[in-house]
């Protein structure tokens, strides 16, 4: 009697809204390549960051209050007073950052395999757009707390717009809603914070998956699974995405949260990374700040602004480094999508991306050097020279034989026992000195063995050598 | 290759300028587990700092409740006289006031030691030294010009700079006491280290029980994270 009122209460909703097809087409029945190795994780840990900054965020809007003269003691009311604030505090500031690093990591998943090729471009740029709208709310959120490096690091980035010719101070002052950063600035970045690019950023999720269900995932071999389908017309190296991926991103998400709850519970400043010093401090509008850096996932970017000596034109360099990547599915002329069968020029060509991205996101946390300034042009030319000239170089290089189906590559778990060699390589074993100690915890082979230099400069030599084969 | 060494070059150049800034700082033992100190150190603020200072994001209970003591003996030995245990430290200087004899109202130090080191107070509380010149008769050899006058120098006695000529400038080689004080040089050290170690606390009270948390947090995660393990394992077994 009892199921049948479920069943029929079941049957009542699916035949007025299409759950079941909606769960089928982009779960049980979507196939996605079996192939998959860590780098694909970080897509689903995306999405879990942003549940958490929204669960976060809202349980913060509780008790934040975005008055300039409020906000900052607003805050810290939050990280005492409030019952189990300064979890949800750190777990929200934490999350900004974790949300750029997965997202970089995301993206250069995409850049490796060639994800963002034909026919997957929509899905690139959905995700470029959600990269932009995540900088907006990064950016926006930042200025929130009303710290002192809220307060400079908004007055530099908003004043950046005043060096647009002609309409560069009225649209910096209709940005502000004043002459400085001020209670006006702190008002509507917080609406736009809390409402308006939190609506941008999930429709944007919702077409990013969308376009993604549409043509199907990429792999780390970049071919296509729907190519080869057997006689029912599924994919023959293709898998249903739950249960196969629903339980493997389990995994990837515990990882992910130990990483997240180290932090949050014994590192939530990372060393002024993650959160500055100098935002301890409330804003003054009458006192600078010797130095004045936006977060870090913000610091490549800024530093490409600081390397050109016109600052109209490091605006433009500063916007062109984002912009660029909007076009990179036209600038790729090769037809092979994974790294795995390309050239060596694109792998040397990527390894100088990845150098002058890094480089750059540490130049950007320093003060201005004259050094500095040079490496930064530098890095700036290496961080511009991957894009604009791959028209030439994805034409020249040589690729390697596709494989017609996917291949298997050994799993981390495969690599257990060869970085155990390693391990046992690089340390020696400390001869027992008190026979006491055998008996503790100290006893360990593990705890007993020492660094070897020998073999740390073997092992490093050897993966030298390995990199750079890899290159070619 | 160049541009890995470059960058490996670059790093430690920076890291060589971070460690000359850091060098003359002295090193502040903080342990905030320490219930004794902490006590120590609230009454000490109470005593010295705390008439131009305040803490305002922290509560005399919440102290009562972090070391273990009596409500009571909270309000007989830290608080002020009138205080109640629901209140603040609120410094009893008017703002206004404090802005016409110093020049700057005196900061909040709720979160001093998030802005600031502890080593940076430490050494900045003991690097006073007199200085006919400043209007207070004290300058101080980390925090230069400071508004602030030396606090401690019943305690600490009078320093003296001795000078030495760098590239033509003068530059101060070392602070020395030169009319001791009520206390000796170790006893003095460890009020300031208390004090140190209170405004450690005070800039963040819950440290001590998130780190208590975060061992169980990170236990329950590695238990889910294996049963995730296990999980995939089964799942996948038939996948080739």
């Amino acid at each position: 009697m009892k199921t049948n009122r479920i069943t029929e209460c079941s049957n009542w909703v699916l035949a007025r809204f299409p759950l079941s097809k909606l769960w089928n087409e982009h779960m049980a029945h979507y196939y996605a390549p079996k192939n998959f190795n860590f780098w694909y994780f970080f897509g689903s840990l995306a999405l879990l960051v942003l549940v958490n900054q929204f669960v976060t965020g809202i349980l913060l809007t509780m008790n934040y209050k975005p008055d300039a003269k409020l906000a900052f003691d607003s805050v810290e009311y939050i990280m005492r007073d409030v019952n189990w604030g300064w979890l949800v505090r750190y777990m929200h500031s934490t999350g900004a950052s974790a949300f750029f690093i997965v997202v970089y990591l995301h993206m250069f998943r995409g850049l490796i395999y060639g994800s963002y090729k034909q026919p997957r471009e929509l899905i690139w740029i959905f995700g470029m757009l959600l990269f932009l709208a995540l900088m907006a709310e990064a950016f926006m959120g930042y200025l929130l707390p009303w710290g002192q490096m809220s307060y400079w690091g908004a007055q530099v980035i908003i004043s950046l717009f005043s060096a647009i010719p002609f309409v560069g101070d009225d649209l910096s002052l209709w940005i502000r809603g004043d002459y400085v950063v001020s209670d006006a600035t702190l008002n509507r970045f917080f609406a736009f914070h809390v409402i308006a690019v939190p609506l941008v950023l999930v429709m944007l999720v919702f077409l990013h998956i969308v376009a993604l269900h549409e043509v199907g995932s990429n792999n780390p071999d970049g071919i296509e699974i729907k190519k080869t389908k057997d006689a029912n017309g599924i994919p023959l190296d293709g898998i249903p995405f739950h249960p196969y991926y629903t339980v493997k991103d389990l995994v990837g998400v515990g990882v992910f949260l130990i990483f997240f709850a180290t932090i949050i519970f014994y590192l939530p400043e990372v060393g002024g990374f993650f959160l500055e010093s100098d935002n301890f401090i409330p804003a003054d509008p009458l006192r600078t700040p010797e130095h004045i850096a936006p977060l870090w996932y913000f610091t490549p970017f800024y530093a490409i602004l600081r390397a050109i000596p016109d600052k109209f034109a490091g605006v433009i360099a500063m916007f062109g480094s984002i912009a660029v990547l909007f076009i990179l599915p036209w600038l790729d002329r090769s037809p092979i999508k994974s790294v795995r069968y390309r050239g060596g020029i694109f792998k040397k060509a990527l390894f100088v991306l990845v150098v002058s991205f890094v480089a750059l996101g540490y130049l950007g946390t320093q003060p201005v050097t004259p050094t500095g300034t040079i490496f930064s042009r530098i890095f700036t030319l290496g961080y511009f020279g991957f894009f604009l000239l791959m028209p030439i170089y994805s034409r020249w290089e040589k690729a390697k034989p596709l494989p017609t189906r996917l291949t298997e590559q050994p799993t981390i778990e495969d690599h257990i026992p060869a970085l155990k060699e390693v391990f046992d390589e690089m340390t020696v074993l400390k001869p027992v000195t008190n026979p006491d100690d055998m008996k503790s915890f100290y006893g360990s082979t593990v705890l007993r063995r020492r660094p070897n230099p020998k073999g740390i400069l073997r092992v490093v030599s050897r993966v030298a050598k390995k990199i750079k084969a890899s290159l070619d | 290759m160049k541009n890995i060494f470059i960058t490996i070059l670059l790093l430690a150049l920076s890291f060589g300028v971070l460690a000359e800034e850091n060098a003359h700082l002295q090193h502040a033992k903080i342990n905030p587990t320490d219930s004794e100190s902490l006590q120590r150190g609230a009454k000490h603020f109470v005593t010295y700092c705390l008439g131009c200072h305040s803490i305002k994001h922290i509560r005399y209970q919440r102290m009562s409740l972090d070391f273990g003591i009596d409500d009571k003996k909270v309000l007989s030995d830290i608080a002020p006289q009138g205080a109640t245990i629901y209140q603040q430290m609120n410094t009893a200087m008017n703002a206004h006031d404090s802005e016409k004899w110093f020049g700057i109202q005196p900061p909040d130090l709720s979160l001093a030691a998030r802005s600031r080191s502890a080593d940076w107070i430490y050494s900045y509380l003991k690097s006073f030294y007199a200085d006919p010149k400043k209007p207070l008769g004290t300058n101080n050899l980390i925090f230069k010009d400071v508004g602030m006058p030396n606090v401690f120098w019943q305690l600490q006695g009078e320093q003296k700079a001795t000078f030495k000529t760098v590239d033509g400038k003068q530059e101060i080689e070392s602070l020395a006491v030169n009319v001791p004080g009520a206390l000796s040089e170790q006893e003095f050290d460890a009020m300031v280290n208390d004090l140190v170690n209170f405004l450690v606390y005070v800039g963040e009270p819950i440290k001590l029980e998130r780190e208590r948390m975060g061992k169980y947090v990170l236990f329950f995660l590695s238990m889910f994270l294996l049963l995730a393990y296990l999980l995939k394992k089964e799942y996948w077994k038939d996948v080739h």
